[in-house]
């Protein structure tokens, strides 16, 4: 057994040290890059949204050298995302390549069937090794996801450019290059010392954007089209309401570890949207509204071309931003090789938070941060 | 000697330079094709303005802005490099103070832009359709044998309406062939078409935003009355059509040009003799690994002044300068 999976962020790098704990043998898919998009493109039904497409490149790849079984995680609700492994599969099978899906789910809350197929990933039988290996991955991602929160942060203030992507680039190839979470935790936290002796200058008057939108577009930096980073060279702080380490626990558990967050984010959409819509649509609504709240500058919503949760959302957000004042932005992704666009709204984007911030410094002086 | 500033929008279809005096009066404006050529266009632009200009003008700063402005910028040696957008919502305010949306409509983009208390406050590109723009109109005046400047004059002398679909361009063209077969005549199909093309680009990019008067219309479609007078009809108010309207992004880039100029007390600009110089670009595929990026090289006689195009930074990073000496 050869397992594969989906990139998406960074995951990839916990999920390795897990299997690499159990002892089970992954293909980590070939990173994303434009050659993964085309095949996926190429199979893919013409209208689907951008995160399958890319979802079906990995596999492809990842069969390609060696891989015999996918494991993805399941969802339901009126999204399309529920159905990805079953059109995944048939479409693999069409290709003609003999794999095997597991879904990583209770299919009817049967919890028995669930342990049935950890268990055959794992390997093994044994729960506590399972569990073990498990939190070593849990912990790797927690840590991983709080470095490019802090990467996102800081990058704007650095007093030379390109200091924290140095420490950041040779950590994730090293993480790449070693087996086992205590390891991966080691290096993580010698990366995060080294970010913390980086130059800083914090008088720079930089601005603050949150990202909201489609789960997948958000973390996956490929899909969307490196985002953050384009955004801190604007001087911009840049905040992700998404991060993979919340994703897992949501999705592995079910909902129920809905810790506070969650509850504020549902409480804050309230008006706007009252029941569930699929996929992250509501949560696009709350988060946009606590961002607000917090005194972000503004909030872009990045959302692949077709996905359905996000059209509901993009149609309630021109109301949200003038009852909460804040400017929103909404990119569409889909299989786009010219940036030349999404870099032209991304800087007239900033010059516009930026005349704002100027006009109403004075007053708003008294309620920032 | 004339102190001066050059305003440079370089766009997919159209390149238009303007120059402005000190008290930012424009002095002068150019309209050349682009036609895929950036800087051939760019040179023979600047070549054209230099012998309009004559003598007594002094350069004082430069702006560049549209989908060309990087390059655009190199080959000038601009102050500011500037985005359409800013540079049209600058432009807007400098002719109109108070204005609150512009509307405008170019060959390849529109946008709506709404300005709040002198700022800009919204604003929205379109993104997937195209029959909201200059080039389409410019297809179906063309297809239809009528040169683009009677279009909008023929709309106004049309009596009944005719509906056309305008969701998209694909649709547009085939209702329009449609209608032209049931008989409609030509000022009736026309004028739906203006219609049509209004209802698209509210319906896209005015979606959900509140379009306060003053409303501007910029853009080379804005030269086109049938498509002004449909937008009257649609928002109820009047649409003001600056006597610039086809170079606004222009002048807005001079004005920028000037602002930073001011601030820095010098500028880049390179003399009206970079026409005179080759430029060449090259671009290879990077076979480092599987984004295979495109890797744009620019070269200005020979030597290799800026390079760009990679995800990693592998290529644009290096040190340009320090290659031209090993060369
Ligand atoms: S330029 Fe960099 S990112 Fe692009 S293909 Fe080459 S190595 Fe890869």
């Amino acid at each position: 057994m050869k397992i594969t999976f989906p990139h998406m962020g960074n995951m990839y790098l916990p999920i390795k040290a897990m299997f690499d704990d159990l002892g089970v043998e992954v293909v980590v898919p070939p990173k994303n890059s434009k050659k993964t998009l085309e095949i996926g493109t190429k199979y893919s039904p013409e209208l689907i949204c951008l995160p399958m497409k890319i979802n079906l490149g990995n596999y492809v790849e990842s069969i390609e050298k060696g891989a015999d079984t996918i494991v993805v995680t399941g969802s339901c609700g009126p999204c399309r995302f529920g159905y990805f492994a079953e059109v995944e599969k048939e479409i693999l099978k069409d290709l003609g390549y003999d794999v095997e899906f597991v879904v990583l789910e209770a299919p009817d809350g049967d919890i028995k069937e669930f342990y049935n197929r950890i268990s055959k990933i794992a390997n093994t039988k044994n729960m506590i090794k399972i569990a073990k290996a498990l939190k070593g991955g849990i912990s790797v991602l927690k840590k991983i996801d709080k470095l490019e929160e802090q990467v996102l942060k800081l990058r704007p203030y650095e007093k030379n450019k390109g200091d924290i992507d140095k420490v950041y680039k040779k950590l994730i190839s090293n993480l790449e290059n070693i087996t086992g979470a205590q390891k991966m935790l080691q290096l993580i936290s010698q990366a995060q010392r080294d970010i913390e002796k980086i130059p800083l200058d914090y008088n720079r008057d930089v601005l603050k954007v949150g990202l909201v939108g489609e789960i997948y577009t958000i973390i996956e930096d490929f899909a969307n089209i490196d985002i953050g980073k384009k955004l801190n060279e604007l001087g911009v702080v840049v905040h992700k309401s998404h991060s993979t380490f919340r994703w897992l626990l949501e999705h592995l558990f079910y909902n129920s570890i809905g810790g506070t967050r969650e509850k504020d984010i549902r409480k804050a959409a309230k008006p706007y949207v009252k029941t569930m819509v699929g996929g992250h649509g509501r949560e696009t609504i709350g988060n946009t509204i606590i961002y607000a709240k917090e005194g972000y500058d503004g909030v872009i919503q990045v959302m692949p071309f077709t996905c359905m949760p996000e059209i509901v959302a993009m149609s309630l957000l021109p109301q949200v931003q003038n009852e909460h004042d804040i400017p929103v932005m909404t990119l569409i992704i889909d299989e786009m090789t010219g940036e030349a666009g999404y870099v032209t709204r991304l800087e007239a984007y900033v010059d516009l938070l930026r005349n704002r911030r100027e006009k109403y410094k004075n007053e708003k002086m008294l309620s920032w941060r | 000697m004339k102190k001066c500033y050059l305003g440079v929008d370089i766009g997919s279809v159209s390149t238009n330079i303007i120059v402005m005096d000190e008290d930012e009066k424009v002095l002068d404006t150019l309209y050349i094709r682009t036609q895929g050529k950036p800087i051939e266009t760019v040179k023979k632009g600047l070549s054209q303005m230099k012998a309009r200009l004559g003598k007594d003008v002094l350069i004082c700063g430069v702006g560049t802005t549209g989908s060309g402005r990087n390059l655009g910028g190199i080959i000038i040696g601009a102050d500011a490099v500037k985005n359409e957008i800013t540079a049209h919502g600058i432009a807007a305010l400098h002719f109109v103070p108070d204005v609150k949306t512009i509307i405008e409509i170019g060959g390849q983009d529109s946008k709506i832009i709404l300005l709040r208390n002198g700022v800009l406050y919204d604003f929205a590109m379109n993104t997937v359709c195209a029959a909201g723009t200059g080039s389409f109109l410019d297809r179906q005046a063309e297809r239809l044998g009528i040169p683009i400047e009677e279009f909008g004059k023929l709309a106004l002398k049309s009596k009944a309406t005719v509906r056309i679909a305008g969701r998209c361009a694909v649709f547009a063209e085939s209702d329009m062939i449609h209608k032209q077969q049931l008989g409609h005549n030509q000022e009736d199909i026309i004028n739906g078409l203006c219609e049509a093309l209004v209802r698209n680009y509210l319906n896209n990019l005015g979606k959900g935003k509140e379009i306060q008067s003053p409303v501007i219309f910029q853009g080379g479609v804005a030269a086109n009355i049938g498509i002004r007078k449909a937008f009257e009809r649609i928002l109820g108010c009047e649409v003001i059509v600056p006597r610039f309207a086809s170079v606004m992004g222009a002048i807005g880039s001079a004005l920028l040009a000037k602002k930073e100029v001011a601030k820095k007390g010098t500028t880049n600009f390179k003399g009206f003799e970079v026409a005179d110089s080759n430029y060449t670009v090259k671009s290879f595929e990077c076979e480092h690994c599987p984004n295979m990026c495109e890797v744009v090289e620019f070269y200005r006689d020979e030597i290799i002044v800026a390079r760009w195009g990679d995800k990693c930074g592998r290529w644009s990073n290096i040190n340009v300068q320090s290659e031209k000496l090993a060369q």
